[in-house]
C-alpha cells in the first residue's frame, strides 16, 4: 500500500468519461499494491527517492490561483463566450484562427482558464474550421487509453490526473502558433498529477510549450506527457520547469514517433527540490526522427535527475540527444541515458551527448551513457563529461581583462547557448535565458514569477 | 612611458624548471623579438608574464612601469584604486585580469575556443571592469575589424570557434585595438596565418607602436614574422635563458646559421619539451 491517501475509491470518484474512470480505477488498484522504488533499482540510483513520504500529500482536486508566470509574447486567440457548454467534454478553443496561439491555464491540476478568460466563459464547443482541438478527454478518446506507464508514479498519474489536457491536431493541419499549457501549484501539501497528451495526426505540425510554476509550497507534482506523432507529423515540445525549492517533481514523458515523423522535445529544468524526468522516445516507423535537447541548472540543495531511453524499433530511424547541465552550491544532478537499437532497426543513427559543469566543490554530477545495440548496420555514439569550468577558456577571458567571476558566468552562459539555440519554441528562449542567467549570477529566488518583468506582458 | 621589466625570472611548470633566469626590458614603442628553438621556454615566458595558472614564478620579478604620475597619499580618493596610484606594478601575484587592467595583453599561438561567448560581449565586460565605457565598444569593434579586414559576420560567432588561423589572429588584433594595452606579448603570431592576414595584423600592431606607444614582445620560432613586423631588439632564448641580445641583424644571422651556434653542448641529453598548451586535446569531440 503506497498510502491510504491514494485509494482506488478516490480515483473512481474523479470526473470524466467512462473509459477514463475505469482506467483510473484499474491503475489505482495496481498502484495501491505497488511499492515505492528504492535507490537499489538502477533507474533510481543516486536519487533521494527513499525520502519520499506520500502520506504527506493529499490529492488536489480544487483549483487555486492562476499562474503569474509570464507567457512569451505571442498573438492570442480570443475564446468565444457565446458558446458556453458543459465543462469536461468540450473543446476549450476552436482552431478557426490557427495563427494565434492558445493559452490553457491549470491550477493545482484543474483547468481554470483559456486565453485569460475564466473557464466558465471560455469553454467553446465544436471544431474549428481546421479541427484543432485543445480540450479535456471525452468519450471519443478511448483510443488513447493504451498504457504509457513507465513507473509507479506514471501509474499514479493515470489514476489521479484530474483533468488531462489533450492537444489533438487532425491530419494535414499545420498549426503555426504555439500552444501554451501553463501549470500553477499553490496548495501546500498537494499531490498533483498533470497530464498532457499531444496527438498529432498524419502530416500535421504543432508546437507546445508547457510551463510549470509554483508558489513557495511543499508539494508533489508528478506529470506525464504523452506525445504521439503520426506518420510525417512534426511536433515541437518544450517544458520549462521552474517549481519552488520545496516541490518534489517526478515525471515521465513518453513519445511514439511514426514513420517519417519528426519530434523535437526539450526540457529546461530549473526548479524543484528533487526534480526528475524520465524520457522514453520510441522510434516506431521507418525514417522517424527524435531530437532531445535539454538543459538543467541546479543550485542550493537541489537534485535534478534525468533518465533517457532512445528506443530504435524501426529501420532508418534517427535520434539525437543533447543534455547540458550545471551544478552549483550543494546541488546534484544525475543523467543516465540508454540508446537501444532493436534487431530490425538497421540504418539507425543515434547520438547521445551529456555534458556537465561542476561549479562548486560540494556540487556533484553523475553521467552514465549506455548503448544496447542489436543490429550491426548502425551509427551510434555517446559522449559524456563532468568537469569544472575549462581553465583555458577562463584564462583566455581573464587575460583580456574580464574578472574571474564575470568570466565564469560568461562561460557558463555560453555553455548553454548550444541548447537554447535548438529549443523548438524560440519565443520561450528569452525567458529561459533570463532565468538561467539569474541562477548563474546567484540571484536565484527559486521562482520564475518572483523577479521577471522584461520581455513579456 | 611604460616599461615591462623582467628580472632574473625563474619559472617552474609542474616539476620542471623551464625558465632559468630571464632578464628583459620592453619599453613603449619598442618591438622586441624573442627567438628560440622548440622547448626553449618561449611560450612559458609569455604565459608566466600573463599569469597563467600552473606557471609558478620561483624567483625573480615581473614589473610594469606604467608611467603614471604617482599620487600622494593625501590625494587618494575612492575613485583611484591602488593600481592607479603607483608607477611600478609588481605583476607576480596578480591574476591575469588584473595584469590586463595594468596594461598587458597577450595573444596565444592557438587561441582558445570559448563556445557561446562573443567577441563584443567579452570586450564589453573587459572594458566595463576596467572602468571604461561599455557602450563605446560596439563602434570600436566595428572600426578595428575594418582596419584588419576581419569579416563583420564573424563578430557574432563564438570566440575562436570555427575560425581559420588567419581569422583568429585578426580577431586578436581587433581585441588589441579595442583594449589599447601598454605592452603586448605575441606568441607565434605568424603560425597558421596566410600572407594577407599576417600583413594586416602586423600592420595594425606597428601602427599601435607608433600611434599608441605600444611596446611589443613578439615570441617566434622563425624569422618570417620579422620580415613584416620590424623588431628593434632581438633576443635569442635557449634552455630558459636569454643567450644573446642584439639588433635586427641578429635575426639575419640566425636565418643563416640556425640555432646551432647558441646551443649548449651539455644540453644534448634528452630534453623534455613542454608544449605549454593543452589546446590540442579535448576530452570530447563535438558531435
Amino acid at each position: 500500500m503506497i498510502s491510504p491517501n491514494f485509494s482506488p475509491e478516490l480515483a473512481g470518484a474523479l470526473p470524466g468519461p467512462e473509459w477514463l474512470v475505469s482506467r483510473r480505477v484499474a491503475a489505482a488498484e495496481q498502484a495501491a499494491v505497488g511499492a515505492l522504488p528504492t535507490p537499489k533499482e538502477e533507474v533510481w540510483r543516486y536519487t533521494p527517492i527513499s525520502k519520499l513520504d506520500l502520506a504527506r500529500y493529499q490529492l488536489s482536486t480544487e483549483p487555486g490561483g492562476v499562474s503569474p508566470v509570464p507567457v512569451p509574447q505571442m498573438p492570442m486567440a480570443k475564446a468565444n463566450p457565446e458558446t458556453v457548454q458543459d465543462d469536461l467534454a468540450d473543446d476549450l478553443v476552436d482552431g478557426s484562427d490557427l495563427a494565434e496561439s492558445i493559452l490553457v491555464d491549470t491550477s493545482n491540476g484543474r483547468l481554470c482558464a483559456v486565453n485569460g478568460d475564466d473557464r466558465a466563459g471560455g469553454a467553446v464547443n465544436g471544431l474549428g474550421s481546421k479541427g484543432l482541438q485543445v480540450r479535456t478527454l471525452n468519450a471519443d478518446d478511448a483510443e488513447l487509453a493504451a498504457s504509457v506507464d513507465v513507473d509507479l508514479f506514471a501509474l499514479m498519474n493515470t489514476a489521479f490526473s484530474v483533468e488531462p489536457v489533450l492537444v489533438k491536431v487532425p491530419a494535414g493541419v499545420d498549426v503555426p502558433a504555439t500552444i501554451v499549457v501553463r501549470h500553477w501549484f499553490d496548495v501546500d501539501g498537494a499531490a498533483v498529477f498533470p497530464r498532457l497528451i499531444i496527438d498529432a495526426g498524419p502530416d500535421s505540425s504543432v508546437r507546445v510549450l508547457e510551463l510549470y510554476g509554483s508558489s513557495d509550497i511543499a508539494a508533489f507534482v508528478s506529470p506525464v506527457v504523452e506525445i504521439r506523432a503520426a506518420a510525417a507529423a512534426r511536433v515541437g515540445y518544450l517544458a520549462v520547469q521552474d517549481l519552488g525549492p520545496k516541490v518534489w517533481h517526478i515525471g515521465s514523458q513518453v513519445c511514439h514517433i511514426a514513420s517519417q515523423a519528426h519530434l523535437r522535445a526539450s526540457t529546461a529544468a530549473l526548479g524543484g527540490e528533487y526534480a526528475r524526468m524520465r524520457l522514453d522516445t520510441h522510434l516506431l516507423g521507418r525514417g522517424a526522427t527524435g531530437d532531445l535537447i535539454s538543459l538543467y541548472y541546479g543550485d542550493g540543495e537541489q537534485t535534478l535527475d534525468f533518465r533517457t531511453f532512445q528506443d530504435h524499433v524501426a529501420p532508418d530511424t534517427s535520434s539525437s540527444l543533447l543534455f547540458k547541465g550545471a551544478v552549483d552550491d550543494s546541488s546534484r544532478s544525475v543523467y543516465t541515458g540508454m540508446i537501444r537499437v532493436r534487431p530490425d532497426a538497421r540504418g539507425t543513427n543515434a547520438y547521445q551527448t551529456n555534458r556537465n559543469i561542476k561549479l562548486s566543490e560540494t556540487a556533484w554530477a553523475e553521467s552514465v551513457p549506455n548503448l544496447e545495440i542489436e543490429n550491426n548496420e548502425v551509427r551510434c555514439s555517446h559522449a559524456s563529461a563532468v568537469g569544472p569550468i575549462d581553465h583555458d577558456q577562463l584564462f583566455y577571458l581573464e587575460s583580456r581583462g574580464v574578472p574571474t567571476e564575470t568570466a565564469e558566468q560568461l562561460i557558463v552562459r555560453g555553455f548553454f547557448d548550444e541548447v537554447l539555440e535548438q529549443f523548438s519554441v524560440p519565443e520561450a528562449v528569452p525567458a529561459v535565458r533570463e532565468r538561467l542567467q539569474a541562477k548563474i549570477a546567484g540571484l536565484s529566488a527559486g521562482l520564475i514569477s518572483a523577479g521577471l518583468s522584461s520581455g513579456y506582458e | 612611458m611604460s616599461e615591462l621589466i623582467i628580472e632574473d625570472l625563474q619559472v617552474r611548470v609542474g616539476n620542471q624548471m623551464v625558465l632559468n633566469g630571464v632578464d628583459l626590458r620592453v619599453s613603449s614603442g619598442e618591438v622586441h623579438a624573442v627567438m628560440g628553438p622548440n622547448g626553449s621556454g618561449k611560450s612559458t615566458l609569455a604565459y608566466a608574464i600573463m599569469g597563467k595558472p600552473g606557471y609558478e614564478v620561483v624567483s625573480g620579478a615581473i614589473t610594469l612601469r606604467t608611467g603614471r604620475t604617482v599620487i600622494s597619499r593625501e590625494t587618494v580618493t575612492p575613485e583611484n584604486t591602488p593600481r592607479d596610484r603607483v608607477d611600478l606594478i609588481d605583476l607576480v601575484g596578480l591574476s591575469p585580469w588584473e595584469r590586463a587592467h595594468a596594461g598587458l595583453f597577450s595573444t596565444q599561438q592557438y587561441p582558445t575556443e570559448v563556445p557561446g561567448v562573443g567577441l563584443e560581449n567579452m570586450l564589453e565586460e573587459a572594458v566595463a571592469a576596467a572602468g571604461g565605457d561599455r557602450s563605446a565598444v560596439e563602434v570600436q569593434v566595428a572600426d578595428e575589424a575594418e582596419l584588419v579586414g576581419f569579416n563583420a559576420d564573424l563578430l557574432y560567432r563564438s570566440l575562436n570557434v570555427d575560425l581559420s588561423g588567419g581569422e583568429m589572429k585578426r580577431s586578436e588584433a581587433v581585441q588589441l585595438g579595442v583594449l589599447r594595452p601598454r605592452i603586448a606579448i605575441l606568441d607565434e603570431l605568424d603560425s597558421g596565418l596566410d600572407v594577407d592576414a599576417l600583413a594586416a595584423v602586423s600592420h595594425r600592431i606597428e601602427q599601435a607602436t607608433q600611434q599608441d606607444n605600444l611596446g611589443v614582445l613578439a615570441i617566434t620560432h622563425f624569422s618570417r614574422l620579422l620580415s613584416v613586423l620590424r623588431a628593434d631588439v632581438v633576443h635569442i632564448m635557449i634552455d630558459g635563458v636569454i643567450k644573446e641580445t642584439g639588433g635586427p641583424d641578429l635575426a639575419a644571422q640566425l636565418e643563416q646559421t640556425g640555432y646551432d651556434p647558441w646551443l649548449d653542448k651539455r644540453a644534448e641529453s634528452p630534453v623534455e619539451i613542454y608544449l605549454g598548451d593543452s589546446e590540442d586535446y579535448r576530452d570530447y569531440e563535438r558531435l
